[in-house]
């Protein structure tokens, strides 16, 4: 017997994954700015899943209320773009921000477990919200355009905020993976295989959840930040909306609970389904939320969870196997 | 004087808060769930209400007594098909199942009545003009006092229920200890549908009462959750009577908010909650009692 952490199958897939990720980053040169646009989109969402699945799925903290940062990041790049600095820059400086105000919060938060923590954070929000449209100079009710992104002609524009969502997802992603291989993410694994058992055994849980939720205040802000980047105007009805969390959800729980890559893969689906029912509307909600609750009910370990059950596939490295010296193929 | 009124006017407002999370209460008491889909649900009793009422002309008072087999029919159909089986598999199932029904109620109401925003008030008759000056600056208003009655009465009605009956002691053993319930005979199947059918019918009566006190639309019940949320945390999760003073609780933080400024009412709400929520869980651990 042996333990194995790299398989010749994860080896290639995480080189791939790199290859891609380089691959992308030529994309504004090649395609149309549209197109840019939309895959800007799509990185929103891969960076939007895995951060509700680091919370919910490694915290075991179901959280209805991550559209706070959202709103953050897009609202802080607003503010300091107000104050004078350069659109870009305002937006890492919005991103920080969401990260540092993540740590009071959670404070509060942690607190709570289950249903408690769920709703009190979609209440933060809220309370986030409000402020925000009490706030004139921040457009009050009715919203504000990110005017100071005017400066950059639409293809330059689309160009950079599709590198910055590059290099965001890149640096969560790469955060996260790092985070579950390091010894810390050992015991993340055993909080969300059973956390009382893992408490009895001498892990940290509370300090781990807050790792967790911080980090995905960072995340989530940096979404919240190229949403506005990738909208131009923002909204506080639609950017602290709970429909945030529900695409979160629906994301996290298709593509694999407390799984590394199904979330991509959850992202990737609402990604398709979003590019095919343009017109969304309703029926399309219907259709999100109804899955989303199968889902839950019926196949909790998402699409990616059920294949590595199946096949005993891992593609990127988060945890280690047991190998019998007889077949290598065998996973104990 | 503008203060008692803005405390006076938020105890009515309380008693609306109250029946909204009643039958929140009701299932935590019970099966320790929370339902992210209860304000749904109360919105959904309002449009049965409105439909009743466009087709038939009642009063939205009889329309409900007509709803009400209809709401407990959900209520049973909502606990076999969805419910039942989110509780055997983790904390987390139960509300990511109730979130996903939350979205599907609200848009499948969208679909069928657009997001005009309706209201009952109008159907309901005199008892939403008429109202007493008591003294200068401070008046009541008929519905305030109806819904609070009813409130009281309500949650009267639910304590005898469950410490005179055998069916409430049955749910109560079943809340307090489902496998020693089910070891003395006790159908706990049958108990969680009970409780969740009672909670259904109640969420609609605060569905019916947001129809004719003020305005609502297909998007309506998210707002109504956390409002009904916020009374059961602010009033200590599991305790019942607990529920009704953190509705009034509520009421009067929200009517003595916006006597600050109209803009905070809703903020100051949120503030208490969130105060509570640090005052009673700071470090200490959670207990939960269930309604006595």
């Amino acid at each position: 017997m042996r333990v194995q952490r790299w398989t010749r199958t994860s080896k290639l897939f995480t080189g791939a994954t790199l290859a891609i990720a380089v691959l992308l980053a030529t994309a504004p040169l090649v395609f149309d700015p549209d197109v840019v646009q939309k895959l800007t989109n799509l990185l929103i969402l891969v960076l939007l899943a895995a951060m509700w699945n680091a919370l919910a799925g490694y915290g075991g903290l179901l959280s209805v209320g991550q559209q706070a940062f959202i709103g953050i990041g897009a609202y802080g790049t607003v503010f300091f773009a107000g104050l004078g600095v350069s659109p870009y820059p305002a937006m890492v400086l919005a991103m920080l921000v969401a990260g540092v105000i993540s740590v009071p919060i959670s404070f509060l938060a942690l607190r709570l477990r289950a249903a408690q923590f769920a709703i009190g954070m979609w209440v933060i929000a809220e309370v986030i919200s409000i402020l925000v449209r009490l706030d004139q100079n921040l457009g009050a009710g009715t919203g504000i355009s990110l005017i100071q992104l005017n400066q950059y002609a639409p293809n330059f524009r689309q160009a950079y905020t599709f590198w910055l969502a590059l290099a965001f997802t890149f640096i969560f992603l790469s955060a996260l993976f790092f985070l579950l291989r390091s010894p810390l993410g050992v015991s993340l694994q055993a909080i969300r295989d059973d956390e009382d058992a893992a408490r009895s055994l001498g892990v940290r849980v509370a300090a781990r959840k807050r790792l967790l939720f911080v980090l995905a205040g960072f995340g989530c802000g940096a979404a919240g930040v190229l949403i506005g980047a990738n909208t131009l105007f923002i909204e506080p009805g639609s950017i602290f909306s709970v429909q945030w969390s529900a695409y979160m959800i629906f994301m996290v729980l298709v593509g694999g609970l407390g799984t590394f890559e199904g979330p991509i893969v959850g992202a990737i689906l609402l990604f398709w389904i979003q590019t095919t029912f343009t017109q969304g509307g309703p029926w399309y909600l219907v259709g999100l939320g109804a899955t989303a609750a199968l889902f839950a009910l019926a196949l909790p370990r998402g699409i990616w969870g059920t294949i590595e059950e199946r096949l005993g596939l891992r593609l990127l490295p988060v945890g280690y196997r047991v190998v019998g010296m007889k077949s290598e193929e065998t996973t104990a | 004087m503008t203060i008692l009124n803005a405390v006076v006017q938020g105890i009515f407002l309380g008693g609306f808060y109250a029946v909204l999370a009643c039958g929140l209460s009701i299932m935590f008491g019970v099966m320790r769930i929370i339902n992210l889909a209860h304000g749904d649900i109360a919105v959904l009793g309002a449009y049965v209400v409105f439909v009743i009422v466009q087709s038939t002309g009642m009063s939205p008072f009889v329309a409900f007594i007509v709803a009400l087999p209809v709401m407990i029919v959900l209520g049973y159909a909502l606990q076999l098909t969805i419910l039942e089986r989110s509780l055997k598999s983790g904390i987390l199932t139960p509300l990511l199942a109730t979130f996903g029904l939350s979205i599907v109620i609200q848009n499948l109401l969208l679909i069928r009545f657009s997001p005009d925003v309706r209201s009952l008030g109008g159907d309901a008759g005199g008892v939403t003009t008429s109202s007493w000056q008591v003294a200068s600056g401070l008046s009541v208003s008929a519905l305030g006092i109806v819904i609070l009655v009813v409130a009281v009465v309500v949650f009267g009605a639910l304590h005898l229920f469950l410490s005179r009956t055998r069916a409430g002691w049955m749910m109560r053993a079943t809340a307090e200890d489902a496998e020693a319930a089910e070891l003395v005979g006790i159908n706990s199947r049958g108990v969680y549908a009970r409780a969740t059918a009672l909670a259904v019918a109640i969420a609609a009566l605060g569905g019916l009462f947001l129809a004719i006190r003020s305005v609502f639309d297909p998007l309506s019940g998210p707002t109504q959750l956390i409002f009904a949320f916020e009374a059961v945390v602010i009033g200590g999760m599991g305790r019942l009577w607990g529920t009704l003073l953190g509705g009034l609780a509520l009421g009067v933080a929200q009517t003595v908010g916006a006597q600050i400024n109209p803009e905070y009412s809703v903020l100051t709400g949120h503030l208490l909650f969130l105060a509570v929520l640090i005052v009673r869980y700071g470090g200490g651990r959670l207990s939960f009692r269930v309604a006595r």
